[in-house]
């Protein structure tokens, strides 16, 4: 796949950038032109925002049969997360054993290598979820 | 809007077909559809093909054309269409075929649906299948296909106490009805056991949880009723047809343990249909997973939310139950060539509708269900069948 997919998606991967309606104020990831509450109203009004990065485990699987760019990692867990803006993404969870993860498990993003294009090719890098430390 | 009827089925072997091709697949299928119906060539008005990624698994695009010109209509110069829709393809070229002769437009319609999963390896057919799913939002990220489905289920566990050995029923019960398929992938009952010691895929979802990698086309032949009777005794009319969409990744849904998509469309088929969920003996539905057939029979209101598993355990989906689901096995035994499920789903119906499904027939069928999914449920669709005598 070409690098400029890769970097054209940095800003949201490395900062958790997305948008905030300007009518509703909700909250969405990643960016969106339009609010799917609000549509055309939200038009030209969706505003950058940064993800504070933490969150709740909503449900989680573990993965043992990967892709090829994933092969060296399974198993590993994937989740999705509700950030405590309200929005809910895609994430693996780490720096835990597979059998810890729980739904409700408090979480916060961290800057991870995500993969990399065949043997030689460009690394890309984005969030991942660990467990939340104590506050 | 003039009423549809399907007058022709024709469908092939499903398993992995190492002898036969793409082409060899969709040209036996439509073939034995045409023969089925009894048209000739100079009678059809247009082909609608249901693919999902020839592109990827054959590197072969423009099927449509491909099709029509191997059954030997290259001549005829038909319109010829290929649909792409993830898994619910062939259902939505069965719905444009509907909406082609309901509107005047052709009198005639192939709708054909075919896949060549085998040509490529395992692993990379298992990457094509996640293409369906949000490829720089879920999969950049490691979830795979089994993955996503596996997050539905654990929810679906967390919330209504459902358990493993429910969705085991599920495949337990696939297995037993493509027993008596001859044309289905696998033909060979299965236990529980079975299911709940093969290695994991996905927790919670193992290996016999998943429906499989399958090579196989299915077609049918559609005509206007009021022309059907020169064809056949047994037209099987289309009584409704609902089509859906959602989010495209699984973590914008507003609820993880049912498909809106799927509620709608079935909302919108049984409205058109003037029918409720009682009202059909049998329902094709998609069970790439052992969970998503829980979710079907939920979001369509055959049992009560969050009951799925427990219902099925208690026999109300089983061959002659309450609801007959998946009498030709299922995506889980029947098998999973993309592009033909929704297709072959509505073969199934018709052939039970006519009274020719042999030992795995339902008493008393009179009307019957097809629910087809893209993705991870963004597009759903469902049509109502019913015998036109």
């Amino acid at each position: 796949m070409a690098i400029p997919r890769f970097w054209r998606e940095i800003q949201s991967r490395y900062n958790l950038i997305g948008t905030k309606c300007g009518s509703c104020g909700s909250v969405d990831f990643p960016p969106r032109a339009v609010c799917p509450t609000c549509g055309r109203k939200s038009i030209g009004k969706m505003q950058r925002v940064k993800l504070k990065g933490t969150g709740q485990v909503v449900t989680y699987t573990v993965i043992h049969d990967a892709p090829v760019n994933f092969e060296m990692q399974k198993p590993y867990v994937v989740a999705i997360v509700e950030t405590d803006e309200g929005v809910r993404l895609t994430s693996q969870i780490i720096d835990v054993e597979p059998d810890e993860v729980t739904i409700g498990m408090h979480v916060q993003a961290t800057f991870r290598r995500l993969g990399q294009e065949g043997p030689a090719g460009v690394i890309h890098y984005g969030y991942k979820f660990r467990p939340e430390a104590p506050r | 809007m003039r009423d549809v009827a399907i007058i022709g089925v024709g469908e092939t072997q499903f398993g992995e077909l190492w002898d036969r091709s793409f082409r060899d697949l969709g040209i036996e299928a439509g073939l034995k559809a045409i023969q089925d119906a009894k048209v000739t060539a100079e009678e059809i008005d247009a082909v609608y093909v249901g693919n999902m990624s020839a592109g990827k698994f054959i590197d072969q695009e423009h099927v449509s054309a491909l099709v029509a010109d191997y059954a030997g209509l290259a001549d005829m110069h038909l319109p010829t269409v290929r649909v792409e829709g993830g898994g619910a393809c062939g259902a939505i070229a069965l719905l444009q075929g509907r909406m082609a002769i309901a509107s005047g437009m052709y009198d005639v319609v192939v709708v054909g649906g075919a896949e060549k999963m085998t040509d490529v390896g395992e692993v990379q057919a298992a990457e094509i299948l996640s293409s369906t799913a949000d490829q720089e939002w879920e999969s950049v990220f490691g979830a795979t296909f089994a993955g996503l489905y596996a997050m539905m289920a654990r929810r679906h566990m967390h919330d209504f106490g459902t358990k493993r050995e429910h969705l085991a029923a599920v495949a337990v019960k696939n297995h037993k009805n493509g027993a008596l398929n001859p044309v289905a992938q696998f033909q060979k009952e299965i236990t529980a056991e079975t299911v709940l010691q093969a290695p994991w895929v996905a927790e919670p979802l193992g290996l016999f949880d998943c429906a499989p990698l399958s090579d196989g086309a299915a077609a049918l032949v559609l005509c206007s009723m009021d022309r059907a009777r020169k064809f056949t005794d047994t037209p099987i009319r289309i009584a409704g047809s609902g089509q859906a969409s959602d989010f495209l990744a699984l973590h914008d849904r507003r609820d993880l343990t049912m498909m809106d998509a799927s509620v709608v469309a079935g909302k919108r088929a049984f409205a058109e249909a003037r029918l409720e969920p009682r009202d059909v003996q049998l329902a094709e539905v998609h069970d790439n997973f052992t969970i998503t057939e829980i979710l079907a029979i939920e979001d369509l209101r055959f049992v009560e939310k969050g009951k799925g598993g427990p219902a099925t355990m208690d026999g109300v989906t089983a061959l002659n139950g309450k609801i007959s689901v998946n009498t030709s096995g299922g995506l889980k035994a029947r098998g999973q060539p993309v592009g033909a499920t929704g297709v072959a789903q509505a073969v199934e119906i018709v052939r039970q509708l006519r009274g020719e499904a042999g030992k795995r027939q339902v008493v008393g069928a009179k009307r019957g269900l097809t629910h087809t999914l893209g993705g991870t449920g963004a597009t759903a669709i469902v049509h109502i069948f019913e015998r036109g005598d």
